[in-house]
């Protein structure tokens, strides 16, 4: 059984398809890059299977169950998270505490008023281990508003990861940061993430990142899929290369 | 790359809050000895102020919602009070407080369930012209509510009808021990917010304010938690409201009407709605402001305008928000010369 | 029969006035994204402004019927008072969040009534010449005075004064250019900063034609402004706010029903008012043809 299955999912806004009849398999344990060139319907899809959209027409199947008509909270509870393209932290609030509501709300702990959030010792250590691992620890008391570029995408990842999550999307992680930052986000994330027995798939630009890290490659064209297979398999292929690269593909 | 030394803390102490607490209440309990009678009361007048602005700023320092309604929950109490006493003949300051705020928490409730549908500038609208219902109702119904003469409230029994105010001497009494009890119900209120703020649901309020979307991606469910804040903030402005009126002796719709709500919000801006104790320090000036400027000359409302203004322009995170800076700003300086 | 034409009449008056005001509210929040607190208080200059021109002419011995220049005389004094306003207490306030700009406006509501008392004192200012002007007309058996017909067409006519300058000049494009998108018109070379003058001191003559048509009927008093503001705001809850053919319908739907509750249902008027209003939302929750 896949993790995660979508069924000849559609949308289209006006003239655009975004998603043409899209069959989107995701394998436990994967770690999966969702490639392509700008508007081709990658961000669009996640938003489909993360709630944020309704699809036109289509299902979305998650661990064998259909949760097409799921809300938001619904699929979190069933395991699907996301973190962000453009960074969506809690700014006011400390780093600590932006991971530590992840697992308030994971818990279903976000409705006690007559304790204090920090005397809760589950959550606070998890929040620290969940920081430790995404080498946030030592900026915990910053207000999440004042930390680096490279550390707001970690912390916006993190905060998805906090809810221990069975599939994990990530949008564009290592955007906005300098190339020094990017193997250094990747590294984290991917690690932490295969260790965490976490699925992951992971809309990129950089190909760089896209073929160091990933064990599966989905290419994505003008709402459908182009190609799919390892990175060996894609480098190869050149169709794939032509659209990415501009070359014009053999005759 | 090798990284920084551990960041500093953000305040000289974390103990600070509880330092400053303990001190202000020292100096607050001392008053009646030190100051005369007519400052005691119009200190009497800051703390209550403060409970109402203490309320207020949950929704808009902490959840993000400004509302230009909250003299309906003021009026509400101070209204509960003087029907209580008219219908049912009740003088004791408890039965006010437990008999007047479960009513204060359905109306807030239902408001809220009205207003939180809405977006930030038509939820202030909504807020103001359901504030102006009541505000209405008070003055149509007259014969109930004593129309633009109001209802008076006389000296109430405190502890349960243990201490009464009859009799000569009764007026300076009063306005001690009231000052006292009011003074603790203030500290049981501020405890009440402390812990409601620093609560997990105080961190998924914040959460709320600053990024709804991230928010909802955690899985909250935003206008539950945003209706709850609602509940929560009518409630303590109502108290505010049961507690002014035995002092003011007197009740009219007024204390309904939008302006009102506006000197609420103009408090929590004076104090500083980001900070916890703003809102208190801000209820306290604003009302000692008030006072001085209304003696002082018939334009009051130019000189209060003209002061919130200016407020804004220079001082947009209040007296404590200044404040705050200005420590940091030391203890910053403090850290680099050691 | 009569009574009900007489009442009709009322209620359109009362809906001209309230029309002004609102989409004097509403243009500016249209534009500049600004809820304009002090509006009612602008409604108000404008009533003092043509109370006291009235008075002044009237101790000149201006022929009455010159008495009706003073409509849009004090209408533009109350414009100028907006551009003075605009760049001096709400431009250095644009960059900041929404609660600070609302509360600049609150101060200034508290400014401007304080100024009205200082200049005009706590005495209302009539302007009763004013209903001279028009000679009464004849409603079956009743007498109703002409002006207040006067005031129905100044009504009408300011509504598609308005919608042709937003839909049919090159002004309203830019208007409606910095409305929708204030950083792109920016980029494309427009002068925002006119736009936004321009387009507040429309609202405030909107506003202070609305204070000066009504002041004949209604003495000018003080306070009248802030109550006029929470009558625009329900018109607005109703109706839509920034739109224009929302502050007509919500100034009818709102006239009407006051002037009926008025009628039959006097304690509960207001109520029903906001009954009303509460119902709109729930099928609709930005009003009408709201944009928000």
């Amino acid at each position: 059984m896949s993790l995660l299955r979508t069924v000849e999912l559609r949308k289209r806004f006006g003239a655009l398809n975004a998603c043409d009849g899209v069959d989107f398999t995701v394998e436990k344990g994967e770690f999966l890059s969702l490639v392509g060139s700008n508007g081709a319907g990658k961000t669009t899809l996640v938003n489909l299977i993360t709630a944020h959209l309704q699809p036109d027409s289509g299902r979305i199947v998650f661990e064998d169950r259909d949760i097409t008509s799921m809300t938001v909270a619904a699929r979190i509870k069933a395991g699907i998270a996301r973190s962000f393209q453009l960074v969506n932290l809690f700014d006011g609030l400390s780093v600590f505490d932006n991971v530590a509501l992840s697992i308030f709300a994971r818990e279903g702990k976000t409705a006690k008023i007559t304790a204090l959030a920090a005397n809760d010792g589950d959550v606070r250590r998890e929040a620290r281990d969940v920081l430790a691992e995404f080498g946030l620890a030592v900026k915990s008391k910053l207000p999440a508003g004042e930390l680096a570029q490279g550390e707001r995408k970690l912390l916006d990842v993190a905060v998805a990861y906090a809810l221990r999550p069975k599939l994990l999307f990530l949008d564009e992680p290592t955007s906005g940061v300098s190339s020094a930052e990017k193997a250094q986000i990747m590294d984290t994330v991917s690690s932490v993430v295969r260790s965490g027995a976490v699925t992951a798939v992971v809309i990129e630009h950089d190909m760089d990142v896209v073929f160091r890290y990933s064990d599966r490659i989905v290419m994505m064209h003008e709402g459908a899929f182009l190609a799919d297979g390892p990175p060996d398999e894609i480098r190869a292929n050149e169709a794939v290369a032509s659209i990415l690269l501009g070359t014009p593909s053999p005759a | 790359m090798k990284t920084a030394a551990i960041a500093l803390p953000r305040s000289p102490s974390r103990l600070w809050p509880y330092a400053g607490g303990a001190i202000g209440l020292v100096v607050l309990a001392s008053v009646p000895e030190f100051l005369g009678l007519y400052q005691t009361q119009l200190l009497t007048y800051g703390l209550i102020m403060a409970i109402a602005a203490l309320g207020f700023n949950l929704l808009l320092g902490y959840t993000g919602l400004l509302s230009f309604g909250h003299s309906a929950y003021f009026g509400l109490g101070a209204y509960t009070v003087a029907f209580l006493l008219q219908w049912l003949g009740i003088h004791s300051m408890e039965l006010y407080i437990l008999l007047g705020l479960p009513v204060a928490a359905i109306v807030s409730a239902l408001f809220g369930y009205i207003c939180v549908r809405h977006t930030r500038i038509f939820f202030g609208i909504l807020t103001l012209a359901l504030s102006q219902v009541l505000y209405s109702l008070a003055l149509k119904f007259f014969w109930v509510t004593g129309g633009t003469d109001g209802l008076r409230v006389p000296r109430p029994t405190l502890l349960a009808g243990m201490i009464d105010f009859a009799g000569s001497g009764g007026f300076p009494r009063f306005i001690r021990s009231y000052y006292y009890y009011v003074l603790g119900i203030f500290v049981l209120s501020v405890a009440i917010m402390w812990v409601i703020v620093h609560s997990p649901f105080g961190k998924a309020l914040q959460a709320i304010r600053d990024n709804e979307t991230r928010a909802r991606f955690l899985g909250l469910r935003i206008r539950r938690f945003r209706w709850a804040a609602f509940l929560l903030s009518g409630t303590f402005t109502a108290l505010a409201g049961i507690l002014w009126v035995p002092l003011n002796g007197l009740t009219t719709p007024d204390v309904l009407y939008w302006p009102f709500s506006g000197e609420i919000v103009f408090m929590s801006l004076l104090g500083g709605f980001r900070n916890f104790s703003g809102p208190i320090v801000g209820g306290i000036v604003f009302t000692f402001l008030k006072t001085y400027a209304v003696a002082s000359t018939e334009y009051w409302q130019l000189l209060l305008g003209t002061v919130l203004v200016v407020l804004i322009l220079l001082l947009p995170t209040g007296i404590v928000g200044a404040l705050s800076r200005v420590a940091k700003r030391l203890w910053a300086t403090k850290e680099i010369a050691t | 029969m009569s009574i009900l034409l007489v009442q009709l009449l009322n209620s359109l008056f009362y809906a001209s006035v309230l029309f002004l005001i609102a989409a004097g509210l509403s243009l500016i929040f249209g534009v500049m994204r600004i809820v304009n607190l002090a509006h009612g208080s602008l409604f108000a200059i404008g009533a003092y402004i043509g109370a006291w021109l009235v008075g002044r002419a009237v101790g000149f011995g201006v022929p009455v019927i010159w008495l009706l220049l003073v409509m849009p005389v004090a209408a533009l004094a109350v414009a100028l008072v907006g551009v003075v306003i605009e760049p001096l207490l709400l431009r250095p306030f644009y960059r900041r969040a929404e609660e600070y700009q609302l509360l600049v406006t609150f101060g200034l509501l508290l400014i401007l009534e304080d100024l009205m008392r200082l200049v005009w004192g706590a005495l209302p200012l009539t302007a009763d010449a004013v209903m001279d002007t028009i000679p009464v007309v004849h409603i079956g058996g009743l007498v109703y005075p002409g002006y207040n017909i006067l005031v129905i067409a100044i009504g009408i006519a300011a509504a598609v004064a308005l919608w042709l300058l937003i839909y049919e000049t090159k002004f309203g494009v830019l208007l409606r250019a910095t409305s929708q998108d204030r950083r792109m018109a920016s980029a494309l070379g427009l002068n925002v900063g006119l736009v936004y003058v321009a387009a507040f001191a429309i609202g405030c003559f909107m506003a202070g034609l609305g204070g000066a048509i009504v002041v004949p009927s209604h003495a000018a008093v003080l306070g009248m402004g802030i109550e006029a503001l929470v009558l625009a705001f329900v018109v607005v809850v109703v109706g839509g706010l920034g739109s224009l053919k929302g502050a007509l319908v919500g100034a009818l739907i709102v006239s009407f029903v006051r002037t009926a509750g008025i009628q039959f249902f006097p304690e509960v008027e207001l109520a029903v008012l906001y009954l009303i209003a509460a119902v709109v939302l729930i099928a609709r929750p930005t009003g009408l043809f709201g944009t928000a």
